[in-house]
């Protein structure tokens, strides 16, 4: 007789199978069964969390980190629905994770049993996929499935939603090697003919500019890009989403462009008259007024996913495939071809390109007797020796990060750039802490973004994960206020935070250590003993310029070249 | 640029669900639907969806290249960039009395039209065709005898000898 498994067994035996290290979860009664299977094992971790938010942003954070896909188990009803924020925050950044919610039994689905939502009804516009699984017997296959789908092609979150009746009927269990989906086929090759057209543009080019995204971390594509950039000798510029797949602190990179994207980032990008785009997606950040996009550029753009291409911003050639075989491609035909780039034309280009970036617009006051924000990052950057592992909630402080801190390598920038989600710092830092024990992990947050997820503290003491919470606090929620002092003369409707926390005290109420910084004098050294407190979180408060703002910046519907300088700047 | 009317053909995994991906692919993005149609093919496994819709050029592309990032959606084709057939089932009901009832049948035979339901005062007809076929048919009636339409929506194949299969 072959040995039958619960569904909830099969559940555990997939996981470890799939070769899941950690579960981020938090039970409830239509999950019982599984976290009795889960207590009766010792293959898969589970992480306790204390807000299902914070489970979906943990598995988030391990996945940006690791490359590997997160995972979620959370109850049916109340359960599903706090996990749709971290579920649409991996949506709109493309991270693969596999998310099981509980459901009631089949037999009272429909019913408004107790704690019963449609979790895939709810989930269907957030997420690449998701199944309810209705047998006991479709739940291997289907957990095989969900992990395909959420790791190949564009990654993104696949939910599955199993009954509880169904994690308790028995099957058989063999957990299938291989899935294949007649309706499901993601291209990586890219088409030889297009790479070919694309590759003579890149070669004709007098004013070239490469613009680089998320996707080239997704696809792993580090190296090839690094490769291909410095074999044509060209400038690149990196998204939010793409800071780390080109090292940042080489000259040919020229930061990030965008809203808040570097002058000369964005001043090239406006007058290139040849863009490559890879693995980026024109995010309205960053492409600001469609019509005013780089207008003199024929335009190259490399992504995995067709809808990607042409939808914001028109191509003249679109090649779909994985970033790595594309640009392997691609550097073979270069190597290869007769025709190499004009020279003078380069060099012109980045004499210009050198006049833009002496203006040096990331200048701000060094001499202040408040504590400027910048300045804490680059002393962050400076103390971790740009090797930590950093990531950020939303608001002033994420861009200044994104600015400041100079990432060289992949999957060390971990932020919410698609739906920018307040309160996905700290949990994000737990997944990342769990995936590299040995490494330094700072959450850069505000004062505001902390609060959202703030009970997570609670997890980091049961789990001993000593991160450094670099909290900037302005009292304000800085990036409405500037938006307000800029755009509604100044009136500052709810951006203000009143009745604050003392958060030493509050660090500390959690069993962790915690610091005020008030004067610039003593950043340096509150962070040096913070980063020498190897085994304790250290929640780093500082006190900050109240009206600093982020420069330069691109207002909403205006070109690239139309970019706010700092005020020092305009001086300067 | 011009809205277009398009008619896409879908073959899609016949799962429970996969017409609410669709059907909220479009309100999520905001694209017109003017009709849809769905059934399972000769392999149950498999439905088949037309699936009528306009927009320019650009939002057209999207729309198929969203449609086909679905995961059921197997296979996709927009029949309106070929040569193809469209047809459409109407059944009518229709005061019939008097002289009217002469009229209408004569009507209906004009139109190629079926007489499937008879009382004393009323019809049903059946009549398939082109959607413009078929709102011809309705505008030659008088409009107060009609109580009732229900239309199919449109389905589609595309002419010759190749066809959409998995
Ligand atoms: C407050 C705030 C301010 C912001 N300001 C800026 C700003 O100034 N500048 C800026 O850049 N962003 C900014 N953003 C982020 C912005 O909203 C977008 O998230 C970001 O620009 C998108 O990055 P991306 O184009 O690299 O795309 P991603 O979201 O990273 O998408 C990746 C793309 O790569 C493709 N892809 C995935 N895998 C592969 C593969 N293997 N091969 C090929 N292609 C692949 C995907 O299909 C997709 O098209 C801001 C966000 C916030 C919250
Ligand atoms: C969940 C959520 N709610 C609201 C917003 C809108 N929002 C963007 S930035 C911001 C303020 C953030 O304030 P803080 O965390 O203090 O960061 P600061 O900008 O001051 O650095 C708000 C409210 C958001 N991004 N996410
Ligand atoms: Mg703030």
């Amino acid at each position: 007789m072959v040995l039958e498994l619960t569904g909830a067994e099969i559940l555990m035996s997939a996981l470890k199978d799939e070769g899941v290290e950690y579960v981020f979860g938090y039970p409830g009664g239509a999950v019982l069964h599984i976290y009795d299977a889960l207590y009766k094992q010792e293959d898969v971790k589970h992480i306790l969390v204390r807000h299902e938010q914070g489970a979906t942003h943990a598995a988030d954070g391990y996945a940006r980190s690791t490359g590997r896909p997160g995972v979620v188990l959370v109850t049916s009803g109340p359960g599903a629905t706090n996990a749709v924020t971290g579920i649409a925050t991996a949506y709109m950044d493309s991270i693969p994770m596999v998310i099981i919610t509980g459901q009631v039994h089949t037999w009272a689905i429909g019913s408004d049993a107790f704690q019963e939502v449609d979790s895939v009804g709810i989930t269907r516009p957030c997420v690449k996929h998701n199944f309810l699984v209705k047998d006991v017997k479709d739940l291997a296959t289907t957990i095989k499935k969900a992990f395909y789908i959420a790791t190949t092609g564009r990654p993104g979150p696949v939910v599955v939603d199993v009954p509880k009746d169904v994690t308790a009927n028995k099957a058989e269990y063999a957990y299938p090697k291989k899935v294949a989906l007649r309706s499901y086929k993601p291209v990586v090759e890219g088409h030889p003919g297009q790479i070919k057209k694309a590759v003579e543009l890149i070669l004709a080019a007098k004013r070239p500019m490469i613009y680089s995204g998320g996707g080239v971390i997704l696809g792993e594509a580090s190296k090839s890009l690094t490769e291909f950039v410095r074999l044509l000798g060209y400038p690149i510029t990196q998204t939010l989403m793409g800071l780390g797949a080109y090292p940042a602190t080489d000259k040919q990179s020229l930061g990030m462009l965008g809203m808040h994207g570097t002058y000369e980032s964005n001043m090239a990008m406006h007058e290139c008259d040849m863009l490559l785009a890879i693995g980026a997606r024109f995010d309205d950040r960053v492409v600001g007024k469609a019509e005013l996009f780089s207008p003199g550029s024929k335009k190259i753009h490399v992504d995995i996913d067709p809808s990607s291409i042409s939808k914001s911003v028109r191509v003249d050639v679109p090649i779909v495939g994985s970033v790595g075989n594309v640009l392997d491609e691609m550097i073979k035909l270069i190597k290869a071809a007769r025709k190499q780039p004009d020279k003078a034309a380069l060099a012109a280009w980045w004499k210009q390109i050198d006049q833009w970036r002496a203006k040096d617009c990331l200048r701000y006051d060094h001499k202040s007797k408040l504590i400027k924000p910048q300045f804490v990052l680059e002393k962050l950057y400076q103390h971790t020796k740009g090797e930590a592992f950093v990531t950020s909630d939303v608001g002033q402080h994420q861009m200044w990060a994104a600015q400041f801190y100079k990432f060289d390598k992949p999957r060390r920038w971990i932020n919410s750039g698609g739906l920018g989600t307040m309160g996905f710092g700290l949990p994000a830092a737990m997944g990342v802490q769990l995936a590299h024990p040995k490494s330094t992990v700072a959450c850069v947050t505000g004062e505001a973004s902390i609060m959202m997820c703030i009970q997570e503290l609670s997890t980091c003491k049961q789990y001993g994960l000593p991160l450094k919470i670099i909290n900037l606090n302005n009292r304000y929620m800085g990036m409405v206020r500037q938006w307000q002092e800029f755009f509604y003369k100044g009136r500052y409707s709810h951006s203000y935070m009143d009745a604050l926390p003392d958060f030493v005290k509050l660090a500390e109420s959690f069993g962790h250590v915690g610091m005020k910084i008030e004067k610039p004098g003593d950043v340096e050294p509150a962070l040096k003993e913070a980063l020498k407190l190897k085994d304790r979180l250290v929640f780093m408060d500082f006190i900050t310029d109240q009206t600093e703002n982020v420069y330069p910046m691109i207002q909403a519907g205006k070109g690239h070249h139309e970019m706010h300088l700092s005020p020092e700047r305009e001086l300067a | 640029m011009n809205n277009m009317r398009h008619i896409i053909s879908i073959l899609m995994e016949n799962e429970s669900g996969a017409l609410s991906r669709v059907a909220g692919l479009f309100s999520a993005r905001g694209y017109n639907i003017e009709s849809l149609t769905v059934a399972p093919t000769e392999d149950p496994s498999l439905s088949r969806m037309t699936l009528v819709t306009n927009g320019t050029d650009d939002i057209v592309e999207q729309i198929t290249k969203q449609l086909n990032k679905l995961i059921d959606v197997v296979k996709l084709l927009d029949l309106t960039e070929g040569p193809h057939i469209e047809r459409e089932m109407m059944l009518i009901k229709v005061k019939a009395t008097g002289e009217a009832r002469e009229e209408i049948k004569r009507l209906a035979d004009i139109f190629r039209g079926h007489i499937i339901d008879v009382t004393g005062t009323s019809y049903v007809i059946e009549l398939t065709g082109t959607g413009e076929k078929i709102d011809g048919f309705i505008q030659s009636l008088d409009g107060k005898s009609i109580m009732e339409v229900v239309r199919s929506g449109v389905s589609g194949i595309a002419r010759g000898a190749k066809s959409l299969k998995v």
